[in-house]
């Protein structure tokens, strides 16, 4: 153990010894956020990245789309440039900006059609070992046999308690928001590409995601459940002349998907936000000697480790917790569809 | 990019992107999954309730065999039973016939010893009369001879009548 410390604190020391003054702020939401481009790692110097395209609509000259390393060092391209935010704007003749239209390729975008494709395959190659098999004869070993513990774990304790008798119908979608989550969070905990990217932690992405079950709530729920909102069981003058308990249904109906938009975000932004802040002590204490830097950094070093473990359960906790939210509000809007 | 303003673009990709996630997986995943695996265990649940049944079945044959048993043990102790008193009833039979055959014979040799001893009666007395006969003849022919000779000769075959009828 004391060997094995000793082997971490000379691996880190040049990398303490070549940093330099670091941006936090760059740092942390340069991690987090989202770019045009996807900065992978700075080689000599030098930064390796993959430019994304950028595909603009301007009300005045239409469509733009070009790559990302035209703008990336601030510089002005077709008129476009990035703002203090790093988004893109248009410059005007007067001087002023506006916002385009914008359905860049970002990094979140790339991430996002990376982990989907993975997802895609992952769950495909499951499907077609019972394809192949006759799986009334045989049970999958294996990964088929690890995704099938996962699906049915999720399929029965998840969805088949929450939602109902008729969870068939549902079960797709909560199966794919499940998986769909636990990837992304997961691919998320990787530091390098293709993971790395935040995209669960992004508040357009879980919006994506509530806005589904919000709709499929609503879409498929049942007289009843209409009928609780509108005109719930409660004393009269609740309800007329002043309809507070409809008001208050109402409104209920968007902060259950709101809840669920607001706690998978925030969870797995904090999380990403606790490891950078847990790694950059070894950047951060570089100037302040080398003893203090070095038993710092393993003190980081093991903290990350723990963060990472953490972050693992983490990711399985927040897509299970949103699945069975979600099942929980669709079971509510089926509730007496069995008399 | 701020942090909790949704930008517009990355909602626009990722409704697609997941629409398009959720469309194949919902047609070629996990329905495919989770309907074999439910026919998986709506077959194994067929098949223990099978089991079931059999172990059921087959432990009615059990008491079935059991009771079949019983029954023929029970008809084998009748059999022996009813066997041996019909032996034990032919077998009085035999003694009462025979003891019946035997009185039979035994009446029947009476019946011809006393028949037997009848007839020798008769040959007996008929001896005598003959004897009475001669004897009196003799004695007849005696007479007129000598009168001494006579008398002698008289108890001499007297004597002899009598030992003749002593042997027989």
């Amino acid at each position: 153990m004391k060997r094995l410390l000793g082997i971490l604190v000379a691996l880190l020391l040049p990398l303490s010894l070549g940093a330099q003054d670091i941006d936090m702020d760059e740092y942390l939401f340069g991690h987090v956020g989202d770019s045009y481009g996807w900065h992978i790692t700075t080689f000599k110097g030098e930064p390796v990245s993959i430019h994304l395209p950028v595909i603009v609509r301007s009300k005045t000259t239409g469509w733009h789309v070009f790559s990302s390393k035209h703008i990336e060092e601030g510089e002005e391209y077709q008129g476009f440039v990035l703002n203090e935010d790093g988004k893109l704007v248009e410059l005007q003749p007067d001087g002023s900006y506006v916002k385009p239209l914008d359905i860049s390729i970002t990094k979140n975008v790339l991430g996002l059609m990376v982990n989907s494709l993975i997802l895609v395959l992952i769950v495909l190659l499951t499907a077609r070992w019972y394809k192949r098999h006759d799986a009334t004869k045989q049970a999958p070993r294996g990964f088929a046999g690890m995704m099938e513990m996962l699906i049915m774990m999720v399929e029965d304790d998840v969805i088949k308690e929450c939602v109902g008798p008729d969870y068939r119908k549902y079960s797709p979608y909560l199966l794919t928001a499940f998986f769909f989550i636990f990837v992304n969070n997961l691919m998320g905990i990787v530091p390098f590409f293709p993971g790395g990217a935040n995209i669960t932690g992004n508040i357009a992405i879980t919006m994506t995601l509530a806005l589904f079950t919000f709709l499929a709530v609503n879409i498929f729920g049942n007289k009843h459940y209409w009928k609780d909102i509108l005109w719930p069981d409660v004393p009269t003058w609740l309800k007329v002349p002043l309809p507070l308990m409809p008001l208050i249904e109402i409104i209920g109906m968007f902060t259950k998907p709101f809840s669920l938009m607001v706690r998978l975000f925030a969870n797995i932004l904090a999380g990403h936000f606790m490891l950078l802040g847990v790694i950059a002590v070894i950047f951060l204490t570089a100037k302040m000697g080398v003893g203090l830097n070095a038993g710092l950094s393993v003190i980081s070093v093991v903290f990350g480790i723990f963060m990472d473990v953490l972050e693992l359960l983490v990711a399985f906790i927040q897509a299970y917790v949103f699945t069975m939210l979600s099942s929980v509000f669709i079971g509510l809007s089926r509730q007496h569809s069995t008399e | 990019m701020s942090l909790i303003t949704p930008d517009f673009g990355l909602l626009f990709w990722m409704t697609v992107i997941f629409a398009v996630v959720f469309f194949i997986l919902a047609k070629f995943g996990f329905p495919v999954i989770t309907g074999m695996v439910e026919k998986r265990s709506d077959r194994i649940e067929e098949s223990l309730r099978k089991a079931d049944e059999a172990e059921k079945a087959l432990a009615e044959m059990a008491e079935r065999r059991e009771q079949i048993i019983s029954e023929a043990k029970a008809e084998e102790a009748k059999i022996l039973k009813e066997a041996s008193a019909t032996s034990d009833s032919i077998v009085a039979g035999a003694k009462d016939k025979a003891r019946e055959e035997a009185e039979k014979v035994l009446e029947q040799a009476r019946i011809e010893i006393a028949a037997e001893k009848e007839s020798a009666l008769r040959d007996i007395r008929r001896l005598v009369a003959r004897l009475s006969v001669e004897v009196s003849e003799k004695v007849l022919r005696a007479d007129l001879d000598e009168d001494k000779k006579q008398g002698a000769y008289l108890d001499r075959l007297i004597d002899e009548v009598q030992r003749s009828q002593d042997k027989s």
